[in-house]
């Protein structure tokens, strides 16, 4: 009787031994991670970068055939304030459909939207950012053009790697593709507009279906 | 199996303050309120469980005001993050010895 009673506490032990460890692996990794990231916003904003970088061509480029010279160029003095618009209106459209699908996102699956976790994130995310678009208004103010795509992919780049720690590690991947499309960028000046198309546009298409595909359903 | 049971911590018997170790091991600090959404524990429980992990060390404290609101930040400490991976070294231990 007294083995039995031995025998069978044994047992519970052992199970309960699994369901803990698993238990606490789910909950360090449910306490570091932000997972309310909504995949959609990122298709969102691709397609709003798209539709931006195709009202800036229409403007830059104008609607004349290939073989004219162009209408206006980037450093006119009235095209500049309407790219630099352009370009804020998607940034704010981005942000606001992001936090907005977050929230909502949070809301569904019992998250609190502003936690210890997604602070982090968005410390680690502004530092570089903040840097990139300082840098950015510098170039813009003295006139230089050249990099203004690049500098734009690659400080995005390394603000979603920083970020990337805190939620899901896919982010890092997005991040490192930006990095890359941003040294091309640099590589090939003048052709600015196509690899914002393809970093900004393309890429966070691929991403946010992929990561709504994987996380959302 | 003895063995095994034997370097189970005794701090950690009770499980919200097991939990408690593992989110502030795997967090460089978390807040009190925060804690309490994520355990979804009630105000009295935490504290005294939280208490409980003071008093052993392994757990540090750091209370601050925001504005007129306390702000309670915990830190594991060096010896909480020791205690914390034996017991789960002997949770491992204990499940290998089934197997065996």
């Amino acid at each position: 009787m007294f083995y039995f009673v031995t025998q069978s506490s044994f047992k519970m032990e052992e199970k309960d031994a699994y369901a803990e460890l698993s238990s606490i692996r789910q909950l360090m990794e449910r306490s570091a991670k932000f997972i309310s990231l909504s995949g959609l916003s990122g298709v969102l904003a691709g397609i709003y970068a798209l539709a931006g970088a195709f009202l800036a061509y229409t403007i830059v480029y104008g609607n004349s055939r290939s073989l004219d010279y162009r209408d206006n160029y980037v450093n006119d003095a009235d095209v500049l304030p309407q790219l630099f618009l352009i370009a804020v209106v998607v940034l704010v459209l981005s942000l606001g459909t992001g936090i907005y699908l977050t929230i909502r996102q949070a809301k569904k699956k019992g998250e609190r939207f502003w936690n210890p976790v997604s602070k982090r994130l968005v410390t680690n995310m502004a530092i570089p950012l903040i840097t990139g678009g300082l840098l950015l208004l510098i170039f813009i103010i003295r006139g230089q053009f050249d990099f203004v795509a690049s500098a734009c992919l690659i400080f995005y780049g390394l603000s979603l790697i920083a970020a990337s720690q805190f939620t899901f590690t896919d982010v890092k991947w997005l991040g490192c593709g930006e990095i890359v499309l941003g040294l091309l960028a640099a590589a090939f000046p003048g052709y600015g507009l196509i690899f914002w198309v393809f970093g900004f546009g393309l890429l966070h298409i691929l991403y946010g279906t992929i990561m709504h595909f994987k996380y959302n359903q | 199996m003895k063995n095994a049971l034997d370097q189970f911590d005794k701090a950690f018997e009770n499980r919200l303050r097991l939990q408690i170790m593992s989110v502030l091991v795997a967090n460089e600090s978390y807040d009190f309120n925060a804690l309490k959404d994520l355990l979804q524990a009630t105000d009295g429980n935490l504290a005294s469980h939280l208490k409980a992990l003071e008093k052993e060390a392994y757990i540090t404290v750091n209370k601050t005001f925001i504005g007129r609101k306390p702000n309670t930040q915990y830190f594991a400490s060096e010896t909480g993050r020791n205690a914390f991976k034996k017991h789960l070294q002997a949770l491992e231990n204990l499940i290998k010895q089934q197997k065996s």
